[in-house]
């Protein structure tokens, strides 16, 4: 008896995985509740974007033409306030004709701390580059040399300040919280309590606080006779602040060390300081880099609060365009968009920016 | 035949020297400390000498009494009785309800909307996804305040006048800011409220035996149902024994203002929806870490036991994520109790408010100041105090 085989028939192809139609079932149709929610969501998107346009665009007033303006107003947007007070609000209380300064001074702040963010720039020069920076920061921006008029500092405002307190008050803060971090993890207990009562009253109230007590209360603590410049105590008050977030952000680091590593160093008898500043910091610092970044982005957002203690950067001198103007003054809404904007762009840079630090540090991990 | 001796034993240790000197570690370590608290201690005595010294130069007085000296503001929004004569102490405690308000209402939505949006860019569906990364993105990356600001300006500004107040029901928002139904408190509601907390407290006592059950049995029992029915059946029983009352306090259009019910300021629905929507896009960054840190396995072990996506989510997931999650949630919440204090900006008056109005008047800023530092650090404290025993009950239990 003779067995004839039959082949089973062959399976069907499987559905495509790749292309357009695939790509839309597995995401947005891969069942009958996701369809429609998706279909919601695609509406409402839809929506939002068409009418987005139709204000901020389509109808919207870009000239500063405040008869057009008002006429628009209900249905588009008002551009023209800022063309009509953009560079107030830019450069806020900062004399008209010598705007060229600050615009200078920042451009060359902004461009240090870019190359300064560069690992390939990580070399002994950058303290010096910094020093000259700063340097020519000042003298650009106060005068008084060089045939510059002298601007006072209760005159700054607008970006320029919001960077400048950003960008000075995170330099100094940063040696203060290495030592302070250094000093909670200290084996010496007198010096471990003083650093973890610092960290904890700081992190224990708001940054306005700490702006109230800089504005009235250290003109109070000062020897008779000696004042100081309002702009000088709100640098000291958010160093203080921020020094106490990036010294836990920094013990982070110093406690994900492993204890080898300062064993080892101890074995080549080095010293407590040459070991931390050889071996521990190094390692410690640069794992912690992304969060550093996220303290500086949190520092560039909280600089808005000095404006309650009347310092005009970007928030405060919108404020001071608009609020003294009668006839812009309805057209708010657009001005607080662009600031909106501006600090979204800043912002969101230096994110992307700890996105790839992180991701490179993650490369030097892998063996 | 050579003979072995013992080697001799080492000597004793010397005792260590105790005295203090620069040569030894010990030694110095003390000096260092020595010098460091000396250092601190003069630091502040110069500090309470100048501030003595400038005090008495500019005729400042100090010293806590004007807390009983009457307040003289109006306050608009108040939780307990404000009268006009009412004491500097009186506002204070007003100004630190308010606080407590906008932060405890404000914590619950934020981490609601926190974490939708932190599991969300986690979902299947590729819109939900990318509306939730654009959420996170957009609200984290914009100053506070300047939310704060913009909420502001929506609320008292853009919202219909008082007249073409938007009425859904019995709710009205307008620029006199959002009303809505609240019930007459009598007897009953009382009593419901008592239902309500038996019904939790027996739900955990019935949890603790179910569990207790299922260790024993492997048997499982159906807690949530159970205990849900049994809250809501000692809620309607209180209500019931009250006398069932069920008179609502409804807010009627008045001539200035929307009347009676319960109503929240526009001051206060800015605050709330800036520190909410902004505080949620932290959270919901947390969560997503939280979710992350779960390894893949987790994922697919519950995936090949056959539960179901979100099932996989909920009782599989979620509650080994909390680990991770719980403690920068716990900061979360602290920055949102102290970033309440931006309501300075837009005169909602909670403490900084208060405060504020107090250096103004009676110049005492050491005071209001160190009033107002002192309730901050007690929050402080009793937030992480609280958050860590929770995070003791969700830590990792190993033998």
């Amino acid at each position: 008896m003779t067995t004839v085989f039959k082949s089973t028939e062959a399976r069907p192809m499987p559905g495509r995985s790749t292309g357009p139609v695939a790509w839309l079932r597995a995401n947005l149709f891969s069942s009958l509740g996701n369809s429609l929610m998706s279909l919601a969501l695609l509406a409402v998107c839809l929506w939002a974007l068409v009418s987005s346009l139709d204000w901020a665009v389509l109808q919207a007033v870009f000239g500063s033409n405040l008869q057009a303006c008002n006429d628009a107003r209900g249905a588009g947007a008002c551009w023209g306030v800022i063309s009509e007070k953009g560079r107030l609000i830019v450069m806020g209380r900062y004399p008209e004709i010598e705007h060229w300064r600050p615009v200078i001074a920042t451009a060359l702040m902004l461009g240090v701390v870019v190359i300064s963010c560069m690992p390939r720039f990580w070399n002994k020069a950058l303290p010096l580059i910094w020093a000259v920076m700063l340097a020519v920061y000042f003298v650009l921006m106060k005068g008084g040399f060089f045939g510059l008029t002298e601007v006072d500092t209760d005159q700054w405002g607008g970006l320029p300040l919001t960077v400048m307190l950003t960008v000075i008050s995170m330099t100094l803060a940063f040696p203060l919280a290495i030592f302070v971090a250094l000093g909670r993890r200290s084996n010496m207990p007198a010096i471990r309590t003083l650093c973890t009562l610092y960290v904890e009253l700081v992190r224990g109230v708001p940054l306005i606080t700490v702006l109230f007590m800089a504005s009235f209360m250290l003109p109070l603590f000062m020897p008779e006779g000696v004042k100081i410049d309002v702009l000088v105590r709100v640098v000291v008050g958010i160093t203080l602040f921020s020094g106490a977030y990036m010294a836990e952000v920094i013990r982070g680091g110093l406690q994900a060390l492993p204890k080898g590593q300062t064993e080892a160093a101890a074995t080549l008898g080095l010293s407590y300081w040459q070991t931390q500043r050889m071996i521990v910091l190094p390692q410690a610092l640069a794992t912690v880099v992304p969060s550093i970044m996220n303290t500086f982005i949190g520092l560039f957002k909280d600089t808005s609060l000095v404006t309650i203690v009347s310092l005009y950067e970007l928030t405060g001198a919108l404020g001071l365009a608009l609020n003294s103007d009668a006839d812009w003054r309805p057209f708010k809404i657009e001005a607080y968009l662009f600031i909106t904007f501006i600090y979204f762009a800043f912002c969101f840079a230096m994110s992307r920016y700890s996105l790839w630090i992180e991701e490179r540090t993650a490369v030097s991990k892998v063996r | 035949m050579s003979h072995f001796s013992m080697i001799e034993a080492r000597p004793l240790p010397g005792k260590k020297s105790r005295s203090i000197s620069w040569r030894s570690r010990e030694g110095r370590s003390v000096i260092y400390q020595i010098v460091a608290i000396l250092s601190a201690l003069a630091l502040v005595a110069l500090l309470v000498r100048n501030t003595l010294t400038n005090m008495r130069l500019r005729g400042i007085q100090s010293g806590y009494d004007f807390l009983f000296q009457p307040f003289g503001f109006d306050i608009s929004e108040t939780v307990i009785e404000y009268a006009h004569n009412s004491s500097y102490f009186v506002a204070f405690a007003i100004g630190m309800l308010n606080t407590l308000k906008v932060a405890v209402i404000g914590i619950v939505l934020a981490t609601v909307l926190g974490v939708l949006v932190g599991v969300g860019r986690f979902s299947a569906n590729f819109l939900v996804r990318k509306i939730c990364y654009a959420y996170v993105e957009f609200f984290r990356n914009v100053p506070v305040y300047l939310q704060l600001l913009i909420w502001y300006l929506v609320f008292t500004e853009m919202l219909p006048d008082l007249d073409q107040a938007w009425q859904a029901g019995h709710f009205f928002l307008s620029k006199n800011g959002v009303s809505f139904p609240w019930p007459v408190w009598q007897l009953g509601q009382t009593l419901a409220l008592i239902g309500v907390v038996l019904g939790l407290v027996f739900a955990m006592v019935y949890r603790r035996m179910a569990r207790a059950h299922f260790d024993r049995t492997g048997h499982t029992r159906p807690v949530w149902a159970v205990s849900l029915a049994v809250t809501l059946a000692l809620a309607v029983l209180g209500w019931l024994v009250g006398g069932a009352p069920n008179e609502w306090d409804l807010p009627k259009k008045g001539d200035f203002q929307i009347e009676d019910g319960g109503a929240f300021s526009p001051e206060f629905m800015a605050l709330l929806c800036g520190l909410v929507f902004y505080t949620a896009s932290f959270i919901a960054e947390v969560v997503r870490s939280g979710i992350a840190s779960v390894s893949l396995g987790q994922h697919e072990a519950s995936a090949s036991l056959g539960l179901s996506k979100s099932q996989s989510m909920r009782l599989v997931v979620l509650p080994q994520a909390l680990r991770v999650i719980i403690p920068p949630l716990t900061s979360q919440y602290l920055n949102l109790t102290k970033n309440s204090s931006l309501a300075v900006a837009i005169g909602y008056p909670e403490l900084v408010s208060i405060a504020n109005t107090t250096l103004n008047q009676t110049g005492r800023a050491i005071e209001a100041l160190s009033i107002v530092m002192l309730v901050y650090l007690t929050l402080s404290l009793l937030t992480s105090a609280l958050m860590n025993w929770f995070n003791a009950s969700a830590a990792i239990q190993e033998r």
